[in-house]
């Protein structure tokens, strides 16, 4: 199968790879995926005062797309503030790296990773998540 | 010399042709074009005597009377006569047929269509070696037991089941014995009389040999095997295969199994050294490496590697200089992983893992330290980047998990 120039640039060079402190109080985790389906995606957001997303990690056990998604996920993220994450689409990932449909469950999984980290960190901190904010992937 | 990529490294799916085999096969193109089956004019009498030598070729390889070679179009046609054609001929004596579940499909979909038809069919299942010894296939035979129909090596594996064990279990009990030799004919000495083989399938493309030229041997004595034809026609090969023999590829199949039987010795020496090297070399820089099924008891230039923690297709990617084949079947859209490395109990996640290298006749050192490198950064780059690994460094039971369904 042929991949992207942008998929192999995120596969070949990967974006933000590493760990934050997961028990760090203005850090927070998302771990989605499973190994059984070939894909497990962590996900991690450090969160400053005002809300703000400061930083982003990442590591993936999966195929280059998604790797390349998760990567991606971390570069998005970076800098902007929790609604804005939040509002980041599956469809927007698919388009950005011209994903195959076969491909498609990365980019959601990408999605559904950064949803699970800042809901970590919000449950962390006390905040209310916003269940409307859980909105149902489009199929591209 | 620089070394020229990509590197083909995944001879059990398939073989260049041998210079030498190519060369043998060139006249029967052009001069000697004649049909094997046309007796009345030196035309037709030489490419008779083409096939002759072929059949003689083949015979020698294995221990066989040449009249006992039947020519076909490969292993997947060699094992559907064989199967179906006993099943058929041999229906009034009894249904029921015994195989085992990592078998190729080429054996596993016949033995499929025979159970829709009525057979009873006995799923043998490897041990964790891989391997199908002979007491699973004593203890699995019955009174009505027709034929059992076990491979001699594995194509994912290269695991060597228990012959000549099985076929004197098979001959003991009067069941006829049929072996998929694909992967072992010309890698490994196959005598059909030692092994106490009734019929054994063969390919020319896995032997250095062209596309699309196989046989069937088919036992002429004690006991004298009949088979109900598939393809009915001109009554070719005794009647159990018609059909215009395919001089050109029987010429370089006859030539393949010479140049096999003169220098398997040397050649199977010299490729397992470099397949233990590449072993050797992958094993003791990455600790969670682990080789798949029997370590000794294999072809000498095949060997299948679990990467755990590292996906199948990203690791593919990875090696792209490398021709390899996977584990699993990620690069289509069902991400089913291996049949047969299931079959040995390996996890899902394992098996998805999982990479077959197949080292043949003109691969060079130079090709395996290659490998050897490229794998082994590959492996460690993806390890760096698996939320997996740093679970099993933190102590984390990966299995102990109740991961999402998604």
């Amino acid at each position: 199968m042929a991949y992207s120039e942008k998929v192999l640039s995120h596969y070949e060079t990967p974006r933000n790879v590493g760990s934050l402190d997961k028990d760090a109080k203005n850090v927070g985790t998302g771990i989605v995926g499973a190994p059984e389906c070939g894909d497990v995606m962590k996900l991690q957001i450090q969160v400053d005062d005002s809300g703000k997303i400061v930083d982003a990690k990442f590591k993936t056990f999966g195929c280059g797309s998604a790797i390349a998604s998760s990567s991606l996920a971390t570069e998005w993220i970076k800098g902007r503030t929790l609604d804005e994450a939040m509002a980041i689409k599956n469809t927007e990932i698919v388009q950005e790296l011209s994903l195959p449909p076969v491909k498609i469950h990365c980019s959601v999984l990408a999605e559904d990773a950064i949803k699970s980290a800042i809901h970590d960190y919000q449950e962390k901190n006390g905040l209310a998540h916003d269940h409307a904010d859980e909105t149902e992937h489009t199929k591209a | 010399m620089a070394l020229k990529l990509p590197i083909y490294m995944d001879h059990n799916a398939t073989t260049p042709v041998d210079p030498r085999v190519l060369e043998a096969m060139l006249p029967y193109f052009t001069e000697k074009f004649g049909n094997a089956a046309s007796r009345n004019h030196p035309f037709g009498w030489e490419a008779e005597d083409g096939v002759k030598l072929a059949r003689k070729q083949v015979g020698d390889l294995i221990g066989a009377d040449p009249k006992e070679v039947i020519w076909t179009s490969g292993s997947t046609e060699s094992n559907n006569l064989a199967i179906k054609g006993v099943a058929d001929m041999y229906k009034d004596k009894g249904r029921h047929i015994i195989t085992a579940i990592h078998e190729h499909k080429a054996t596993l979909d016949p033995c499929k269509r025979l159970a829709k038809m009525g057979y009873d069919i006995t799923w043998l299942e490897p041990r964790e070696d891989g391997l199908i010894y002979a007491d699973q296939v004593a203890e699995a035979i019955r009174e009505d037991t027709i034929l059992v129909t076990i491979m001699w090596a594995n194509n994912e594996l290269g695991t060597i089941n228990e012959l000549p064990e099985i076929g004197k279990v098979c001959k003991e009990k009067g069941v006829l014995l049929h072996t998929d030799a694909t992967q072992a004919v010309g890698k490994i000495p196959v005598d059909v009389n030692s092994a106490g083989v009734d019929l054994l399938s063969g390919s020319a493309h896995k032997i250095y040999g062209p596309k699309g030229a196989g046989f069937l041997y088919v036992r002429r004595r004690k006991p004298r095997v009949r088979l109900t034809p598939i393809i009915d026609g001109g009554g070719h090969e005794r009647g159990m295969r018609s059909g215009t023999l395919n001089v050109t590829g029987i010429i370089g199949l006859g030539k393949a199994c010479e140049l096999c039987r003169l220098e398997m010795a040397e050649e199977s020496a010299r490729l397992s050294k470099l397949r233990d090297k590449l072993d050797q070399g992958i094993t003791s820089q990455l600790e969670h490496a682990v080789i798949n099924g029997h370590p000794d008891r294999r072809i000498p230039q095949t060997t299948n590697i679990s990467f755990p923690y590292v996906e199948g297709e990203s690791m593919m990617m990875a090696i792209k200089e490398i021709a390899v084949s996977s584990g699993s079947a990620c690069t289509s859209a069902s991400l089913e992983p291996s049949y047969v490395l299931k079959a040995l109990g390996l996890g899902d996640e394992i098996a998805h893992s999982s990479i077959r290298f197949g080292l043949g006749r003109f691969t060079t050192e130079e090709e395996v330290d290659y490998t050897i490198d490229k794998v082994v950064t590959a492996v460690k780059k993806l390890l760096e980047l698996s939320p997996l690994y740093e679970m099993v460094l933190e102590g984390i039971d990966i299995n102990a998990i109740e991961w999402g369904a998604h």
